[in-house]
């Protein structure tokens, strides 16, 4: 990418505050503030951390049937999805591989979308060109903004009351500080808490006033990284991508009964002979027994020594105190309990297949 | 006692004709939050600019860099089990590895104090 760096409307908030700013997708994004990664992913699962995701592509779908025309593109049910509900899916190619994922919500007069800040400039003209009668319009004026955690409700109910009601994947257009900002409680920690698009000329005050709450704190793409990892929480680049498929990816969660069914998605032949058959490989939780973390790339062998697989996502999980990773694994393995070696940098290291999350999940559901 | 400091940010003391070798705090500090140290073991003999271990952050993974030529006489052990003394204390208690120089000529390829200050700004 040859272009400067994108700044959010957070940015001079971002090193007001001591963010270490680094280069994400093309955006300037913070990887840390002063706390540190680990003191801030556990202010996250203890009290409340604040996300900037505003590099994340907002985009509303207007039309009069956008729920046909993305489940034409998209494997999940989006024409039961109900008014101020939100849903987990993914875009899938023809050869049943996953081109991103994202979340789509039912804004009643429109469709919410938020889509990846690697794969915005995919996802835009791929909705475009295949939502017939959809006019689809990406959103530059807003800022995204998560905020997560147990004190999550707290955070954002003492200035905006409606936030308390609201469960998990639910979505609503609500006023905070006399702006009208939608609110979606959902997030990539595994803890509650919500994401706030917040008109831009806002985001800076709306911002600041949550994080005047005493058990709010800023936190960066580093814990943002290894929350999700521990939650067991797919990154789209990593773990999931165009050759992985949702079964592989052990996503058919995502997928309502119908359209496992009835498919009419791209891809839909492997996916549908994979959710019969079983796929040639499956994604896993994978323990280290040491300390060393086992990043991305490390080979997967089992007990009898064979490559079996590699690790998509691993580090350090703060919560867990230990390392963490996922991988794929071929058939035949991957029932939590296995013994499997980790070869880092050439050396055989133990490990162990474990389900995932590796924390237990909070949502308010 | 002398101390002399590699680009590498590591830190050399030296008595006789052995020097101490650790990580400088402006590299724990780079680096942030150390999770895990992995080290060569005493009697590993190695050349300079040779991989003589790994530092892992919750960020990423970095190599030590021999800063001289040598052979490992003593490891500090205490980085096994608490690696996160690398950010407490990276010129104290945290030092790495005692080694014993092969070749003295090789320090004055390395920086003193005011070179290595200049060198982080």
């Amino acid at each position: 990418m040859t272009d400067a760096p994108k700044r959010t409307p957070l940015y001079d908030l971002h090193v007001e505050l001591g963010g270490k700013m680094v280069d994400f997708a093309g955006w300037e994004m913070p990887v840390q503030y002063p706390m540190g990664i680990m003191g801030e992913h556990k202010q996250c699962r203890e009290k409340a951390g604040l996300f900037d995701v505003s590099h994340m592509g907002q985009v509303i779908l207007k039309g009069d049937d956008v729920a046909t025309q993305l489940e034409r593109i998209a494997p999940s049910a989006f024409t039961t999805l109900k008014e101020g509900k939100a849903r987990y899916t993914f875009f899938t190619n023809e050869n049943g591989g996953i081109m991103d994922d994202l979340i789509v919500s039912n804004a009643g007069d429109h469709f919410f979308v938020v889509v990846n800040a690697s794969m915005r400039h995919q996802d835009i003209p791929h909705m475009a060109k295949h939502l017939e009668g959809v006019e689809v319009t990406e959103i530059f004026d807003r800022a995204l903004v998560a905020v997560q955690g147990p004190s999550a409700e707290n955070v954002v109910g003492d200035l905006c009351p409606a936030a308390r009601d609201m469960k998990f994947m639910e979505t609503l257009v609500a006023d905070i500080m006399g702006v009208e900002c939608r609110l979606s409680r959902l997030g990539y920690t595994g803890e509650d808490g919500y994401e706030i698009s917040i008109p831009e000329d806002k985001a800076v005050e709306i911002t600041r006033a949550f994080l005047a709450h005493d058990d709010c704190e800023p936190a960066g793409l580093g814990a943002r990284d290894s929350l999700r990892l521990e939650a067991g929480l797919c990154l789209y680049g990593n773990d999931i991508d165009n050759d992985t498929s949702p079964v592989e990816a052990s996503l058919t969660w995502a997928m309502q009964k119908r359209r496992k069914e009835e498919g009419g998605f791209p891809g839909a032949a492997r996916i549908q002979k994979e959710l019969a058959e079983g796929a040639a490989r499956k994604l896993v939780g994978i323990k280290p027994e040491g300390r060393a973390p086992a990043r991305q790339g490390v080979e997967v062998q089992c007990a009898e020594g064979n490559t079996i697989g590699a690790i998509t996502s691993g580090g350090f999980g703060p919560t867990v105190g230990a390392p963490v990773a996922m991988g794929y694994v071929s058939a035949g393995h991957g029932e939590p309990g296995e013994k499997i070696n980790l070869i880092i940098r050439g050396k055989s290291q133990p490990a162990e297949i474990v389900a995932l999350p590796f924390v237990t999940q909070n949502y308010k559901r | 006692m002398t101390t002399y400091y590699s680009e590498e940010h590591e830190w050399i003391t030296v008595e006789g004709d052995t020097a101490t070798v650790g990580i400088t705090q402006h590299a724990a500090d780079q680096l942030g939050e150390i999770v895990f140290c992995e080290q060569k073991e005493a009697g590993d003999e190695f050349e300079k600019g040779d991989e003589i271990g790994v530092i892992e952050s919750v960020k990423a993974a970095s190599e030590i860099y021999a800063p001289l030529d040598g052979e490992i006489v003593a490891v500090n052990e205490i980085l096994e089990e608490t690696p996160g003394a690398l950010n407490d204390s990276p010129e104290g208690d945290a030092w790495i590895y005692k080694i014993k120089l092969a070749d003295a000529a090789q320090l004055e390829d390395l920086m003193d104090l005011d070179g290595y200050k200049a060198l982080i700004g």
